[in-house]
């Protein structure tokens, strides 16, 4: 039973306020993609054992998607951050490093 | 025999008498009494069967662990089965049963397994049972199945209601006893909100009965005035009878509070069970008392030593009359002290250990009690109870040295620390080799959202063995600063860690020693596991099914562990321990569902109009969350006559149909037809104001999801109709949309789904029903054309009118505010009378949609089914660059000519061909299946046309116009239907055009 | 190895047991295998002891990191049924439904198939009409459903509650030879039958890589050292996208838990297996007269074999109105899983990107039921190098391709 900072709200939210939306910061291909880009955009996923980031929505209260980074493994929490954004916050990979060295996900690290 | 005696018993009042019956038998106790310590007072000793064996079985215990005393409680609508005794506090009027026999507790014929029993070892029936195959099904499963069970199975609805209760709190500190208490008051002086619960009704745990001295007071004193302190501080919280049950991720821990168990009240809730989001969590849980592995320790009588002084001291009341110790550590000699007090006779204690010294052991020879060191129990025997303990070396091979008759054997075999909580969500154990227990490792706690340890646990639960150890202990997990409560310290003789008993104990010993009593699981069974190679201790429980009772291994687990590890060689923290799962003790059903039961189990969504439709008998369909009339059958009408009735009533005359659950959003901003461009496969922002357009919606993936007329409104403002039930999905859709990818355009969307009342008014006579209620609209095909909107007023009501059409004919669908939404009806049903206006349902609607060819998402829809398979291209923009679901419509499959479409199905006989029903193919595909070459999506019976009708999706369906395929029915024959165009009724459109 | 019989138990019961050898034996790691297998669970077991006995090839071993079973084999709900939708699903889950009918004489191991019969109840029209028509497919699959009445609901139910209040039964797709099975005995079962065959079941044995050259899988590297093979299977369910990752590949899947639960054992009550998707719950009774109750999977990719306490309240909620008997017994234990989601939630049984190396995943809620026919089909496409007729529409490609096969058609959930 996650807990994760809404960063609209700026609330802890419990789970059952939020609904996950799975992985995030995956770039959209429409007509004119190669079956490649398209298949990867549509089901590839990386289903990390470790850092992961992966989007929510604050479906029951203020209605916001936003972004989570989390460990899989354990359900440490990172961060949070609005879902306007196409990569993971500078400030947040840091504290992950510093969390866990060595740490990739897709192109970042 | 047990026995009530004359004086003591610190938690019962012997003024207040309690009657209850136990198998038929009316019985006595006192209030204060748990039903076990009545049962004991009462005389019976015998309380239940085994599992496996149908061994005759007595209480072993005090607490919730007990694996043997478990009961059916009460009776009918208040019927529980498998309650344990040991928990269950005496009522008058409590009944009780005890379970798993026939024809009664004292014979059970079930009992010849216990005779059998050297043909039935662990997992006999996994070598057994093979022959004749379909025996197993028929003849010995069956059997097995009616000897398994404990309880009886409940036979009536639970009369009883429960409850949540959410609660966040920076320190749940779970346990009563002295740590408990310490705990919490350590972390309530530093200011903290602390929730204490304690799963029994009585503060202080064993200690005051183990007669701890606590900053100088009697333990009973401290823990009464540290409570009183505790219940005047505003951060505490303090709950009784409420167990914490389990513990999740990042806080989430469950306590299960049972409020009128000991004092039924059907007007109060039964259980409470508390969502509690927790700071830290500090499990103050004590420890459990191990048994001995010697043989017949499983005999009515033999109990733990600890249980023992807590029926003397607490209850008054003695299990046996003499009573044998046997220990491997200090903590037998407080029980055989407490029955030489209570006046009970204690032929010998027994000390495994090669030396009994310690103060201990000295108080129990100076007060007379005769101690014997090295000494082991080779055998208890009886019919069905304790009679003669026959006495060896511990260090043998069990030679009787010595027979001592007795009828309870009180025995201490160490004790475990009550891990449980602290495993839940991921905290290890690591072994102490002192005490020959495995605690929580400091080091690998459970661990939080921001990654840091959120339990600790405290006292006992955390290892430590004396009342100075606990103290300490819990202040510090509790955050304490400045002086922790204090006791003296204790000189504490070693404990000797005994497996056996006695050491060489052989075959026909072993085989005859219990581990498990609930589920009969022997020493030699865990030998045997060893010896298949069933090495790791979750295949040895799994084979053994060791651990695996209602008491879920609280008694045998690590007697079972340090068997297995003996006969693998190794060490027993090598061997691990199988993994702690919630609940820490079972909890009710009824409490884990909580309040949503009956009509708050899934309330059900209503339309203004919702009662309007129950007074006038609506046969009703569950449509998402809400409940839509299927059709309004009257007196003496079947629901297929009420449909023909209903159709037939729309397409001759007028019809009314309550369509507020369609879904409305409000997409306005200035990018909103951009937005809807991309949702829709149609070109919405071209629609003109004023005009209607027919949707489709697809994923992202390329299939349809759902249609709809969108309404532009305005400049900037559309109004998108869903499906029923599609409203909240869509609109979340939407809003990902919005927000996760084109977060930069100026869109705003609105579900105003409950705001309004829609009705709509179907048939020739539609028109002329609205222009009958007045008002300033003009509804004439020159001023309100088809697939046009209008706003005004229509009687006293404000209108938006919508010519659109779901039927074929003449339509109007009229929007009302959702406050005027009755009135509106039962004005239209008013101003219809003449044309004798029909309601119809759910049904009507599909016939007459099915009639004309139109799709219904859901029907022709399933989730594998793209626009273009229905012969919607004329809906798919052809000048857009982009919509969701575009790109996937461009691959191989999704072009494949040979994609089954949408077609028209007349069947040659003019019957109705069944829901669900596939055309086949001649042949079988590579599998052996036969193969198919379409299916029905909708089929009915079309009262206009008299006739079968249907839609399906066919194989190139709409180049084959004319051929005649086939559609094999169940149970032989089949269905011929001609492959015709979908729509059967006014092809042209000129009803609804008028 | 002892044959299992009543009589050898009775010839052991009269020398204390002491002549009952070892089930599997516990070989070191050879250098070299034809096939290795990654992952002793059902479905690798099955597929090993399928490639000795339906192809003849033996030299094979059975990596396995933890114990034998102990995945989510030894951790579902053991429903066994057939009753899918599309031609692809029913064909390999009636190859297994029906490999599960002799598997007890097959294995000479007790596994408790028992087909006491599944029933999926229909609670709207739009389930009453999602159900025939899966009946009307399974006439032409050849597997043998019916959809039933209410009336017969009750009759072969007793403790249902037709009558709703909320959700009326309106009827139930019926398989009467679905049922469950002893899910631990399954793969024990299949050790024993792999170990005889002289196959190598190595537990403790954790695969860190995976070797190849030149496009074409040699062999792996484990925590007991490099082991060399001619062919790989990776059959390791939760764990799927990690092992792939080593081989240098992909999935469309993502790893999230699902939980279960059981209640105390009480005398028998059901006979039957009952799912109820509208209201999202599904129980059974075991031999062991425990109620078996499976829960919702989460939405989000976790590793702890936990889930979240609402999906079982959820459950829960929906079981107590389905069958109000319920509500007075108690939850004795619930725990979770972790299972593979792939994209259309059928399962992957495929060759892949790295030669000579196949995958077995995917199989979402599902996965026990079709044990004997995932191996069946995995050991063919091992033995021969491509996909038979059952694994065929299994494959990796169909995403790519949009040919899914998609059974959330007919029913909400699948389990």
């Amino acid at each position: 039973m996650l807990i994760l900072d809404c960063p609209y709200c700026g609330i802890a939210c419990d789970e059952t306020e939020l609904s996950p939306g799975g992985e995030a910061h995956l770039t959209r291909f429409g007509p004119g993609s190669s079956e490649d880009e398209f298949e990867g955009y549509l089901f590839m996923r990386e289903n990390p054992r470790g850092v992961h980031f992966e989007r929510w929505r604050h479906a029951h209260g203020c209605g916001k998607w936003f972004h989570a980074a989390r460990d899989t493994m354990t359900m440490e929490v990172f961060g949070t951050y609005p879902a306007q954004t196409t990569e993971p916050p500078a400030e947040l990979r840091k504290t992950i490093s510093e969390k866990r060295p060595g740490w990739s996900w897709r192109d970042f690290s | 025999m047990s026995h009530r005696l004359s004086t003591g018993g610190r938690l019962i009042d012997r003024s207040e008498r309690r009657s209850f019956r136990f198998n038929g038998k009316t019985m006595t106790g006192f209030a204060g009494d748990t039903l076990a310590a009545a049962l004991l007072g009462s005389g019976q000793t015998l309380v239940g069967r085994s599992f496996k064996y149908h061994r005759p079985r007595g209480i072993v215990t005090s607490g919730g662990e007990e694996p043997n005393a478990l009961m059916n409680l009460g009776t009918a609508k208040t019927f529980e089965p498998n309650a344990r005794a040991t928990t269950t506090e005496l009522f008058d009027g409590l009944t009780a049963e005890s379970q798993n026999h026939w024809p009664s507790l004292e014979f059970d014929v079930g009992e010849i397994n216990a005779k059998l029993s050297r043909f039935l070892p662990a997992g006999f029936y996994y070598k057994t049972f093979l022959w004749p195959r379909a025996f197993w099904k028929h003849v010995y499963e069956p059997v097995i199945r009616a000897s398994a069970g404990l309880g009886k199975a409940p036979r009536h609805r639970d009369a009883d209601h429960y409850e949540y209760m959410h609660v966040t709190t920076d320190v749940l500190v779970v346990g009563g006893g002295i740590a408990g208490l310490t705990a919490a008051k350590a972390a309530a002086v530093s200011g903290a909100e602390v929730m204490l619960v304690e799963q029994t009704a009585n503060w202080g745990g064993r200690a005051p009965v183990d007669g701890a001295v606590i900053d100088g007071q009697p333990a009973e004193d401290w823990v009464a005035a540290t409570v009183a302190e505790l219940e005047a501080m505003p951060n505490v919280r303090l709950r009784t009878r409420a167990m914490g049950a389990g513990v999740y991720d990042h806080g989430y821990s469950l306590v299960y509070e049972r409020l009128t168990d000991h004092a039924p009240d059907p007007s109060r809730p039964r259980h409470r069970l508390w969502k509690v989001r927790a700071g830290r969590i500090v499990t103050a849980t004590g420890s459990i008392e191990r048994p001995l592995s010697f043989a017949g320790n499983d005999l009515p009588g033999v109990m733990l030593a600890a249980a023992v002084r807590d029926y003397v001291v607490n209850y008054g009341v003695a299990p046996g009359k003499r009573t044998v110790v046997v220990t491997n550590n200090d903590d037998g000699y407080r029980t055989a002290l407490a029955l030489k007090e209570a006046g009970l006779e204690v032929p010998v204690v027994l000390d495994a250990r090669k030396q009994a010294t310690g103060p201990l052991a000295d108080a129990a020879r100076e007060a007379g009690i005769r101690v014997a060191a090295g000494r082991g129990i080779a055998k208890v025997t009886g019919k069905g109870k304790v009679e003669v303990v026959h006495i060896c070396d511990q260090a043998g091979a069990g030679a009787v040295v010595e027979e001592v008759r007795a009828d309870c054997v009180a025995m201490s075999g160490g004790w475990s620390p009550v891990v449980h909580l602290w495993s839940h969500c991921g905290g290890k154990l690591t072994w102490d080799d002192e005490n020959a227990c495995f605690r929580p490792d400091p080091d690998r706690a459970p661990t939080g959202a921001d990654g840091t340890p959120f339990v600790a646990a405290a006292g006992a639960a955390n290892g430590a063995v004396t009342t100075a150890e606990v103290l300490a202990d819990a202040w510090a997990a509790g955050g304490g600063s400045g002086e922790a409560p204090k006791a003296d310290a204790e000189d504490r003789q070693p404990m000797m860690p005994v497996w056996a008993m006695p050491a060489q104990a052989p075959y026909a010993l072993r085989a005859k020693s219990w581990l498990d009593f609930q589920n009969d699981v022997k020493v030699t069974d865990v030998e045997l596991a060893a010896r298949e190679g069933f090495q790791s201790v979750e295949h040895t429980k799994r084979y053994t099914t060791l651990g695996m009772a209602t008491d879920q291994g609280k008694l045998s687990n690590i007697n079972g562990l340090a068997v297995l590890a003996r006969e693998l060689g190794e060490d027993i923290p090598a061997v691990g321990t199988t993994t702690f799962r919630p609940p820490y003790t079972p909890i009710s059903m009824g409490a884990i569902g909580g309040e949503a039961r009956g009509e708050l189990f899934q309330p059900v969504r209503r339309t203004p109009i919702h009662d309007w439709h129950e007074e006038n008998g609506a046969h009703w369909e569950p449509v998402g969350h809400w409940r839509r009339p299927y059709a309004f059958p009257k007196e003496g009408e079947s629901t297929h006559d009420a449909v023909t009735r209903e159709v037939r009533a729309t397409r001759e005359r007028v019809g009314l149909l309550d369509a507020s659950t369609l879904g409305k959003l409000i997409v306005k901003g200035p990018d909103a037809g951009r937005f809807l461009d991309m949702l829709y496969t149609n070109m919405m922002s071209t629609l003109p104001v004023g005009k209607c357009r027919y949707g489709l919606m697809c994923t992202e993936n390329g299939f349809l999801t759902d249609d709809g007329v969108v309404a532009r409104l305005s400049d900037d403002a559309w109004l998108c109709h869903t499906t029923t039930g599609g409203a909240d999905r869509i609109h979340a859709h939407m809003e990902e949309w919005l927000q996760t990818e084109w977060w930069d355009w100026k869109v705003y969307v609105a579900n105003v789904t409950e705001q309004y009342a829609q009705v709509a008014v179907v048939g020739p006579k539609a028109r002329e029903v609205l222009q009958a209620l007045g008002g300033d609209m003009d509804l004439s095909k020159e001023a309100l054309p088809f697939m046009q909107w209008a706003e005004g007023r229509i009687g006293d009501f404000d209108a938006r009118v919508f010519r659109i059409s779901f039927s074929g004919e003449l339509s109007y669908e009229v929007a009302v505010p959702a406050s005027q939404g009755r009135a509106f009806w039962d004005a239209l049903l008013d101003a219809g009378r003449k044309h004798s206006i029909t309601p119809y349902g759910t049904e009507a609607l599909h016939v007459m949609r099915a009639e004309k060819g139109f799709i219904m998402i859901g029907d022709e829809t399933d989730g594998t089914v793209i626009p273009q398979d229905l012969g919607l291209n004329w809906a798919i923009s052809k000048k857009k660059e982009d919509y969701l679901g575009k790109r996937a419509q461009e691959r191989d499959h999704m072009t494949d000519p040979l994609r089954w479409k949408l077609v028209g199905l007349e069947t040659l006989d003019g019957s109705v061909i069944p829901d669900g029903a596939y055309a086949a193919e001649e042949g079988l595909n590579l599998n052996g299946q036969r193969k198919t070459e379409g299916r029905v999506t909708s089929t009915y019976y079309s009262p206009t046309l008299d006739r079968g009708i249907a839609m399906g999706l066919v194989e190139r369906g709409p180049d084959r116009m004319g051929e005649v395929i086939d559609f094999p029915l169940i149970g032989g024959g089949s269905v011929k239907a001609k492959i015709v165009s979908p729509v059967f009724y006014d092809p042209d459109g000129e009803k609804q055009n008028v | 190895m002892t044959r299992y019989s009543a009589f050898a138990v009775a010839r052991e019961a009269f020398r204390d047991h002491q002549g009952w050898t070892r089930a599997w034996a516990s070989p070191e790691p050879k250098r070299k295998y034809d096939v290795i297998i990654i992952g002793a669970g059902g479905h690798g077991l099955a597929t090993a002891y399928y490639l000795g006995k339906n192809h003849g090839i033996r030299n094979v071993a059975i990596l396995e990191k933890g114990w034998l079973g102990g995945g989510n084999t030894g951790r579902n709900t053991t429903i066994i049924r057939s009753n899918y939708l599309q031609d692809p699903s029913a064909a390999i889950y009636e190859k297994a439904r029906s490999l599960y009918e002799d598997l007890s004489q097959d294995l000479n191991y007790n596994v408790m198939f028992s087909p006491r019969g599944v029933m999926m109840l229909a609670q709207t029209e739009h389930e009453v009409r999602g159900y025939k028509r899966t009946a009307y497919a399974n006439a032409l699959q050849g597997v043998k459903t019916e959809f039933i009445s209410p009336a017969r609901v009750k009759e072969f139910c007793p403790i249902i509650e037709i009558r709703g209040p909320r959700y009326p039964v309106l009827g139930a797709l019926w398989q009467a030879r679905g049922g469950t099975a002893r899910h631990d005995a399954v793969a024990w079962g299949y050790a024993r039958k792999c170990s005889e065959m002289g196959m190598d079941v190595i537990q403790k044995c954790e695969v860190t890589g995976i070797r190849s050259d030149g496009g074409v899988v040699k062999g792996v590297t484990t925590n007991r050292g490099d082991i060399d093979c001619d062919k790989l299977g990776i059959v390791v369910a939760g764990h799927s996208g990690h092992v792939a990752d080593m081989a240098g590949f992909r999935l469309p899947i993502e790893s999230v838990a699902l939980q279960a639960l059981v209640s105390e054992p009480i005398k028998p009550c059901m006979d039957v297996v009952v799912m109820a998707n509208t209201v999202h719950g599904y129980m059974s009774q075991s031999d062991k007269g425990e109620m078996v109750i499976g829960g919702g999977a989460d939405g989000y990719n976790n590793y702890t074999q936990r889930g979240s306490f609402h999906h079982i309240e959820e459950t829960v909620r929906a079981l107590n109105e389905t069958f109000p008997i319920i509500s007075r017994l108690k939850m004795l234990r619930m725990w979770g899983g972790i299972v593979d989601m792939t994209g259309d939630r059928s399962p992957i049984i495929s060759p892949t990107p790295l030669g000579n190396c196949f995958i077995n995943c995917g199989w979402g809620t599902g996965g026990f039921k079709a044990i004997p026919g995932s191996g069946w089909a995995t050991a063919e496409m091992i033995a021969k190098g491509a996909s038979g007729p059952l694994a065929a529409e299994f494959g990796l490609d169909r995403f790519r391709e949009g040919r899914f096969i998609d059974e959330s058609v007919a029913a909400g959930v699948a389990h």
